[in-house]
C-alpha cells in the first residue's frame, strides 16, 4: 500500500511557508524604509534643503536639484495632463469600442511597457539632438511626459467610466451639449480619480533617472530657464552613489527621494479611498 | 385644443428588431396623455423619441414622422439641444446632480445664457413652487440636493425640468417607488401644470393613469392598441386586450 | 459645429500615445539600423566580441546576461510573489488584504537608483563575504530585480485570483478537498492566464530595468558561467557608454536599444494576447 502524505499536514506546512514568505516580503519593504530613514533622515536639515551643492556635491545641500526636479515635473505634467485627459475623454465619451479604440489602447499599453532607458535614448535622439533643444529641462520634461501618458490615460479613463451614466443622461435631457456635459458634470465627478493618477505620476517623475540623465543632463547649477540643463534629485543621488562622492549626502538624498515618493503615493491612495467612499 | 405633438406612421428599430410599429397618435396641447402598457411594450422608447434622447442608443433606425408644433423633430439636422429645452424629461429614478438644490435648477438656464442672479432666483422659486417643493426647501437652497428624500428629489427633478421653461414635459414612471404622499403631491402638481404645459406620462400603474390623464394610449408589444379619452378607455374600452389589461388579467 | 471641432481635437489627443510610440520606433530605428546593416544582423546579435573602439559590435554576451539576469529574477521573484498573492487572497482577512496589497505596491514606488544603492551597500558585500566573487554579480542583479518586480507580479496575480468565481472554490471544498488542495488544483489553474500575464509583465520590467542593475551587476563583458560572475546586461551597456559614445559606437548603442525594444514588444504583445484570453474566459 502506498503511503500518502496527510493532506491536512501538507496544508499546514504550506500555510506556514506561505505566511513566512509573505512576511519576509513585507519585511523587506519595511527594512528598506527604516534603513534609509535611519541613515538618511539625520542628514536632512533646513540647510540641506535650501543650500546648493558645493564641490560636486561633496558638501552643501540639494536645493538646485530640488528646483530642477520641480521644473521637470512641471513641464512633464503641462504636456501629459491635457493629452492624457483628452485621450481618456475621447475614449470614453466620444467613441464606442471599435478598431479605432483598440489601436489607441494598444498604443497606450505598449507605451506603458517601454523601459525608461529606451525613452531616454529616444529623448536624446529626438529632443536633444534632432530638435536641437540640447540637454535641458525642456527635453527632459517632454520625454518624461511620454512616460507619464499611459498612466494618466488609464487612471483618467477609469475615473470617467465610474461616473454614473444617469448623470450624463440627465444633463443631455436638459439640453446641454456633450462637451458641456463632460466639463460640467463628468469631469468634476471624476476629478478625485484623475488627480490620483496625476499624483502617482509625480511620484514616478521624482524617482526616474534613466530618462532624465540622457535628456536633462546633470548640470549642478540652479536652472535659470527651462532651456537650461539641470540635475534632478534622482540623478544627483545616482552620481553621488556611483562616484562615492559623499555617503552622508547620498543617504540624505535617498531619504528625501524615498520618503517624498512614499508620502505622495500614500496621499494618492488616501484620495482614492475618499473618492470611493463618496460613491 | 390644438395638437401639440403628432406621431405619424412611426416605426422604431433597435438592431433590426422592431420595437415600435406603425404608431399614429396625437398629444393635445395643455393636456395629459397617459401611455400605459405592460413591460417591454415600447412606452419608454416612445417617450425617448419625443426629446430625441433615443439618439444616445447605438444601432437604431427610425422611419415615419414626429411633429412638434408642425415641425418634424426626426430630421437629422435638428438642433436636439434646443429641442430638449422645449421638451423636458423626468426619469423613473430621481437623479439629482451632485450640487446644491439651487444649482440643480440653475444648471440648464445658466448654460443657456441666463446670468442675471435675480432672474435665476425668481426662476428657481417659481419652478420649486410649481413642483410643490418650495416650502420644504426654501431655507436650504444651498444644501446638497442629495440630502433630500426620494420623493423630494423627484420633485426637484420636476422643478429642474420646469426651470428650462419647456413647452412639453415627459415623465417616465415618475412616482415609481415613491411613498404615497410624494406620489400624491406629484400628481397634484401635474394637474396644475397641464394648464400651461403639455404633459406625456408613461406609467405601469393603470390607476395612476386613470386618475390624472385626459387621454390615454395603450401600447402592447410596440403597437398602439387603443387611443382615446380616459373616461372612454376605462369605462368602455373598444379592444378586448385593453379590457384585459385594465382588469389586471395580464401586465 | 463647435462640438465637431472639439471631437476632432480630442481624437488627435487620443492618438498622441500611439503617435509617440511610432515616433520613438522611427527615431531609434533610424539611429540604430545603419550599424546593423554595416556589421550584419547575425554578427551583431551572435558575436560576443564588443570592442567599439576597434569596430567590433557583437552584443551576444549582453543578450545572454540580460536573459540570465531576468530568469534569475523570476526564479527568485515568482515564488515569492505567488506566495504573497495566495496568502493575501486565501489566507488573510479581506480587510487586511486591502491594506497589505497597496503596501506591497508601495515597493514599486521606491526609485530604482535607491534599490541599486542598497544593493551596493548591503547586498553586494554580503555576497562577496559569504559566497565569494566580487559581489557585483549576476546573483546580486537577480535578487534586486526580483524585489523590484515583486509588486507587479503580486498585484496582478492577486487580481487574477480574485477574479476566479467563488463557486469554483465552493465546489471543490464541497467535494472534500482541503483548502490548499483547492488552491493549487482549482483556483490557481483557473487564474493561470492572469498569473502568466503577471509574470510576462514582470519579465518585461526586469529586462528593461537599468539603474539598479548598473550599480550591482559588475559590468564585465563576458558571458557569465556562474551566478557570482559580474555581468553587463543590454541596459547597462547602453547607459554606461552613451555618455561618451560617438559615430558608429553611438549607433551601435541605439541598435542595442532596438534589440531591447523588440524584446519588450514581444513581451507586451504576448501579455496582451493572454490578457484578452483571460478576460474572455
Amino acid at each position: 500500500m502506498a503511503t500518502r502524505i496527510n493532506p491536512e499536514f501538507v496544508q499546514r506546512a504550506v500555510k506556514i511557508q506561505l505566511f513566512g514568505l509573505t512576511g519576509f516580503t513585507i519585511g523587506i519593504l519595511f527594512f528598506i524604509i527604516c534603513f534609509i530613514s535611519i541613515k538618511g533622515l539625520p542628514q536632512i536639515s533646513f540647510e540641506f534643503l535650501t543650500s546648493n551643492p558645493v564641490d560636486m556635491g561633496r558638501s552643501g545641500g540639494v536645493f538646485a536639484t530640488i528646483v530642477s526636479t520641480i521644473y521637470l515635473i512641471f513641464v512633464a505634467l503641462v504636456i501629459a495632463i491635457p493629452l492624457g485627459i483628452g485621450a481618456a475623454i475621447y475614449l470614453t465619451e466620444y467613441t464606442r469600442e471599435s478598431w479605432v479604440t483598440h489601436i489607441i489602447r494598444f498604443g497606450t499599453e505598449c507605451l506603458a511597457g517601454i523601459p525608461s532607458i529606451i525613452l531616454g535614448l529616444f529623448g536624446f535622439a529626438f529632443f536633444v539632438m534632432a530638435l536641437r533643444l540640447g540637454w535641458s529641462i525642456l527635453s527632459g520634461g517632454m520625454t518624461m511626459s511620454i512616460m507619464l501618458l499611459p498612466t494618466i490615460i488609464r487612471t483618467s479613463e477609469e475615473a470617467i467610466k465610474a461616473v454614473a451614466y444617469e448623470l450624463r443622461e440627465v444633463s443631455f435631457s436638459l439640453g446641454v451639449t456633450k462637451w458641456q456635459t463632460v466639463t460640467k458634470v463628468v469631469l468634476p465627478a471624476a476629478l478625485p480619480g484623475i488627480v490620483t493618477g496625476i499624483v502617482l505620476s509625480i511620484g514616478r517623475c521624482i524617482g526616474e533617472t534613466a530618462v532624465v540623465i540622457f535628456t536633462a543632463g546633470s548640470s549642478l547649477r540652479l536652472p535659470g530657464s527651462f532651456f537650461d540643463s539641470g540635475r534632478t534629485m534622482a540623478v544627483h543621488f545616482y552620481i553621488l552613489a556611483r562616484e562615492g562622492i559623499s555617503m552622508p549626502n547620498a543617504y540624505g538624498t535617498a531619504a528625501i527621494l524615498t520618503l517624498s515618493i512614499l508620502i505622495i503615493n500614500l496621499g494618492a491612495y488616501y484620495i482614492m479611498r475618499q473618492f470611493l467612499k463618496k460613491m | 385644443m390644438s395638437e401639440k405633438i403628432v406621431v405619424k406612421d412611426f416605426n422604431f428599430y433597435y438592431s433590426n428588431h422592431k420595437v415600435l410599429s406603425d404608431l399614429n397618435l396625437t398629444v393635445k396641447a395643455n393636456s395629459i396623455l397617459g401611455i400605459m402598457g405592460p413591460a417591454k411594450s415600447g412606452k419608454t422608447t416612445l417617450l425617448r423619441v419625443l426629446n430625441r434622447l433615443c439618439d444616445l442608443i447605438p444601432n437604431i433606425h427610425v422611419d415615419g414622422e414626429v411633429f412638434l408644433d408642425g415641425e418634424n423633430i426626426l430630421l437629422p439636422d435638428l438642433n436636439v439641444d434646443k429641442l430638449r429645452t422645449k421638451v423636458g424629461m423626468v426619469f423613473d429614478k430621481p437623479v439629482p446632480l451632485p450640487r446644491s438644490i439651487f444649482e440643480n435648477l440653475a444648471y440648464s438656464p445658466r448654460i443657456h445664457g441666463m446670468k442675471d442672479k435675480r432672474k435665476l432666483e425668481e426662476l428657481v422659486e417659481k419652478s420649486l413652487k410649481l413642483a410643490i417643493l418650495w416650502d420644504e426647501v426654501k431655507d436650504r437652497l444651498h444644501e446638497p440636493a442629495t440630502k433630500l428624500s426620494g420623493g423630494q428629489q423627484q420633485r426637484l427633478c420636476i422643478a429642474r425640468t420646469l426651470a428650462m421653461e419647456p413647452e412639453v414635459i415627459l415623465l417616465d414612471e415618475p412616482t415609481y417607488g415613491l411613498d404615497p404622499i410624494s406620489t400624491l403631491k406629484i400628481e397634484q402638481a401635474l394637474q396644475v401644470l397641464k394648464k400651461n404645459y403639455t404633459i406625456v406620462l408613461v406609467s405601469n400603474n393603470t390607476w395612476q393613469v386613470a386618475r390624472i390623464s385626459d387621454n390615454v394610449a395603450f401600447l402592447l408589444m410596440g403597437e398602439l392598441i387603443e387611443y382615446g379619452s380616459a373616461s372612454e378607455i376605462f369605462t368602455v374600452p373598444k379592444d378586448k386586450r385593453t379590457n384585459d389589461y385594465i382588469s389586471g388579467r395580464f401586465g | 459645429m463647435k462640438e465637431k471641432i472639439i471631437e476632432k481635437i480630442l481624437m488627435l489627443l487620443a492618438f498622441s500615445a500611439i503617435g509617440a510610440l511610432l515616433l520613438m520606433a522611427i527615431f531609434i530605428f533610424k539611429e540604430g539600423m545603419p550599424i546593423i546593416f554595416k556589421v550584419g544582423l547575425k554578427n551583431f546579435l551572435f558575436s560576443a566580441h564588443w570592442a567599439p573602439t576597434k569596430g567590433y559590435f557583437g552584443i551576444f554576451s549582453m543578450i545572454v546576461s540580460s536573459l540570465f539576469v531576468t530568469i534569475g529574477a523570476l526564479i527568485i521573484g515568482v515564488p515569492l510573489s505567488l506566495a504573497c498573492a495566495i496568502t493575501l487572497t486565501e489566507f488573510v482577512h479581506r480587510r487586511l488584504m486591502r491594506i497589505l496589497k497597496p503596501t506591497i505596491e508601495l515597493l514599486a514606488g521606491i526609485p530604482s537608483v535607491v534599490y541599486g544603492f542598497l544593493g551596493v551597500v548591503l547586498l553586494v558585500p554580503l555576497i562577496r563575504d559569504y559566497l565569494g566573487g566580487p559581489g557585483l554579480s549576476l546573483l546580486a542583479s537577480s535578487i534586486i530585480l526580483a524585489i523590484m518586480v515583486l509588486p507587479t507580479i503580486t498585484s496582478i496575480s492577486i487580481d487574477a485570483i480574485l477574479a476566479v468565481p467563488y463557486t469554483y472554490k465552493e465546489g471543490s471544498l464541497a467535494l472534500g478537498a482541503t483548502h490548499w488542495q483547492t488552491i493549487h488544483m482549482v483556483i490557481l489553474k483557473a487564474a493561470r492566464s492572469g498569473i502568466i500575464t503577471a509574470i510576462i509583465l514582470g519579465m518585461g520590467r526586469a529586462i528593461g530595468e537599468t539603474m539598479a542593475v548598473i550599480m550591482v551587476a559588475g559590468n564585465a563583458l563576458k558571458i557569465p558561467t556562474s551566478p557570482l560572475d559580474p555581468v553587463r546586461p543590454l541596459t547597462s551597456n547602453i547607459a554606461l557608454e552613451m555618455g561618451y559614445a560617438a559615430g558608429d559606437h553611438r549607433a551601435a548603442l541605439f541598435a542595442t536599444g532596438i534589440v531591447l525594444f523588440v524584446f519588450i514588444m514581444i513581451f507586451n504583445v504576448s501579455a496582451n494576447i493572454i490578457t484578452k484570453r483571460w478576460q474572455r474566459e
